[in-house]
């Protein structure tokens, strides 16, 4: 549509040229960022697109659906409006991605050639001639191409078409060119022949180990992240990430951390070149070595560990507990990175508390006596209590400041022991008086030890 | 009971044996004499496995189990690794009995693969004062590595099992390569004079234990340094034909 058409169209239309330079500046700096965060093989796929490996690097975010949302979110946050897609291949996600009209989709493995073929041709990266030709020749969909006998497109369109679409459905691999900021610390190892059993490329992780950590020491640095990439002789690209807590240049530390996770690298028919890169580096302090002539405590640092076991359940799942100041119990507590330094606080101590805590609170039938009384019986999960001892109530009000609805909420946690000894936590909502405060139904929280 | 000598030189001997290259035994005592006094070495062996599971419903709450592991951990000295499969613990609970939330790392694993995997890594690691574990299937083979890795590092590993369901529990009585074996089930709380609900009472069953007898003991629940009471009844009694030839001060 021409300049002027739109302006005719929409008053006060804001007109700027476009800058196609900047947006590839733009689109590269993103891809930057994606490589930091989330994968070691990243690359533009201008004019509107990145493209991330994911295989083995999902596990970390949390899963695939969720490092999606989390990559729309953190975009959106930055004003960016974008749609994410995985699916088997390049081709096939950047498809996903244009042609779906999802924020987020994931396609499950082995699917993606089958539902490509729904999607109309512009999805096939052509140039946009070809499309204009192929539609003038009826073909509207992907799935109209692939039955059609291949030698007369190709006489008339060129190899291009068929490339595309073989990538599309996954029948041609596509090699990732990962995007490399220009400081970035790299050591790499070509083979004359190709290596691919276990303990060569343990061995050879361990050389460029060596290497990087000679290179960081020359800068004063420590690693946060480390990248291995295998090259493979196919062109694909296989890649372990590891991530420390604090910067790290122990040669011993790292090539076990690297070497934890060789088991999920498939060497194909063989790698070519390894390469190892620092993708984060903090600056390295040094610190003397506590004695045992200066004092008695040994000297714990767990931070060995917190990385171990971080590349194995990923960063979210290690945490520790720290108080916030709230009653209600499900906002009391707020979990911390392991490794900042210690609060010194703790939850007041007035009240016992039940050492396991449901997730979500359960309705439970039970016989009480209004306003203020324990129930005399309650029946959870199907099985019928006799209240033998009871202490209560406690009183929970709302945090009206975080939510309107809770402006005039109760809750009335009372702890209840049976016959057998069992004790429990139990609350009513609502203040047993007004229907304003609550339902007055009652609801089972926690089990004391 | 006081053990006969003969029998006492005998067990040093295939201690020394078993030691190999071992680091020196340390115990870690409940602090209450009537269970220390049944535990070979008087209290708890650090860098060896213990197994804790709850009674009855405890077999899959798990939550006496649980502050009863946290009582043993907050004596011992270090920063603890608390793995689960699925978060369930109430904090300041955990902290109310004797174990800072300063002092606890935890791993939410995911699956018990995942729990395993990470309760070795921490026992393997010299700098950390206890690992805590929640499993349910725990096979001869996986114990025995684990005991193994409490070894080399002379961390105390305790294994609180805990099953889905009431029929898997029945697993408890598979034979592990666990030094000791606990079941810790509620009992009705201390008896108060006023309405209201007393200091937690536990049911303490030592099930298994290397090197010497299984027992069962009342103990009244962690207190906030992490310690177990004998309830007043039974503190008071009068000195009983077992305890005879002991001192009235012990």
């Amino acid at each position: 549509m021409p300049a002027s058409k739109a302006q005719a169209l929409v008053p006060d239309l804001i007109i700027r040229d476009a800058e196609p330079s900047e947006d590839a500046d733009g689109l590269e700096k993103l891809a930057l960022w994606a490589l930091h965060r989330y994968s070691p093989i990243v690359a533009a796929d201008p004019p509107d697109g990145i493209i991330i490996e994911a295989s083995g690097a999902a596990h970390l975010h949390g899963g695939e659906v969720p490092m999606l949302n989390d990559i729309v979110d953190r975009l959106a946050a930055a004003g960016i409006t974008a749609r994410a897609a995985m699916a088997d291949g390049w081709g096939a996600a950047h498809a996903f991605a244009r042609y779906v009209n999802r924020p987020v989709l994931v396609i499950p493995p082995g699917k993606s050639s089958e539902i490509i073929l729904r999607l109309p041709i512009e999805a096939l990266r052509l140039p946009e001639d070809m499309v204009a030709n192929l539609r003038r020749l009826g073909f509207e969909r992907i799935g109209d191409l692939t039955d059609k006998p291949r030698a007369p497109l190709e006489l008339r369109f060129g190899p291009q078409l068929h490339r595309r679409l073989d990538q599309a459905i996954g029948m041609q691999n596509e090699a990732i060119d990962p995007v490399r900021p220009p400081e970035l610390i790299e050591a790499r190892r070509m083979f004359a022949e190709p290596i691919g059993a276990a303990e060569t490329l343990a061995r050879y992780s361990g050389k460029l180990v060596d290497e990087l950590c000679e290179m960081l020491e020359a800068k004063g640095l420590g690693a946060r992240r480390l990248d291995l990439l295998f090259h493979r002789v196919d062109g694909g690209i296989q890649a372990i990430r590891i991530g420390t807590a604090t910067p790290v240049r122990g040669r011993k530390r790292l090539t076990r951390l690297l070497c934890d996770k060789l088991e999920t690298i498939d060497p194909g028919f063989g790698v070519e070149m390894m390469s190892l890169c620092a993708t984060l580096a903090e600056p390295f302090e040094t610190k003397q070595i506590r004695t045992s002539l200066l004092s008695d405590e040994p000297d714990i640092d767990v931070s060995a560990l917190i990385d171990t076991l971080t590349n194995r359940v990923g960063e979210e799942k290690l945490y520790r507990f720290a108080p916030v100041a709230s009653d209600v119990p499900e906002r009391s507590v707020r979990r911390i990175a392991p490794t900042s330094p210690a609060t010194g606080e703790t939850w007041p101590d007035h009240w016992p508390r039940p050492s396991r805590l449901l997730t979500a609170p359960e309705r439970i039938e039970t016989v009480a006596l209004l306003p203020d009384h324990p129930p005399v019986s309650f029946s959870w999960r199907g099985i019928r209590r006799r209240v033998k001892r009871a202490d209560g109530p406690e009183r929970v009000f709302g945090e009206w400041w975080k939510r309107d609805a809770e402006l005039a909420t109760v809750r009335d946690y009372f702890q209840v022991e049976d016959e057998a000894g069992e004790r429990f936590w139990i609350y009513r909502a609502g203040d047993g008086e007004d229907k304003a405060t609550g339902s007055h139904s009652w609801f089972l929280h926690g089990i004391f030890g | 009971m006081r053990p006969l000598p003969a029998l006492a030189s005998l067990r040093e001997k295939i201690q020394r044996i078993e030691a190999g290259n071992r680091r020196a035994l340390a115990f870690l005592p409940f602090g209450l004499p009537e269970m220390d006094a049944r535990l070979p070495g008087g209290g708890l062996g650090l860098g060896a496995l213990h197994e804790v599971a709850g009674g009855g419903n405890g077999a899959i709450d798990g939550a006496a189990a649980a502050l009863f592991a946290a009582g043993i951990a907050a004596r011992t000295k270090g920063q603890i690794l608390w793995c689960v499969i699925r978060q369930d613990l109430f904090a300041p609970a955990i902290a109310q009995a004797g174990l800072a939330a300063d002092r606890v790392i935890y791993v939410e694993a995911g699956d018990d693969k995942t729990v395993l995997a990470c309760f070795e890594e921490g026992l393997r690691h010299s700098g950390l004062g206890g690992v805590v574990a929640e499993i349910g299937r725990l096979s001869m083979t996986n114990s025995r590595r684990l005991q193994l890795a409490a070894e080399s590092s002379g961390v105390i590993g305790i294994a609180i099992r805990r099953w889905r369901r009431q029929s898997d529990a029945a697993d408890f009585g598979q034979p592990t390569a666990a030094a000791t074996r606990w079941r810790v089930s509620v009992l009705p709380s201390a008896l108060l004079p006023v309405p209201g609900v007393g200091r937690a009472r536990w049911q303490v069953e030592l099930i298994r234990c290397r090197a010497g007898e299984s027992a069962d003991f009342e103990v009244e629940a962690c207190d906030a340094q992490g310690r177990l009471a004998l309830p007043a009844h039974l503190a008071d009694r009068q000195a009983g034909p077992q305890t005879f030839g002991r001192s009235a001060a012990g």
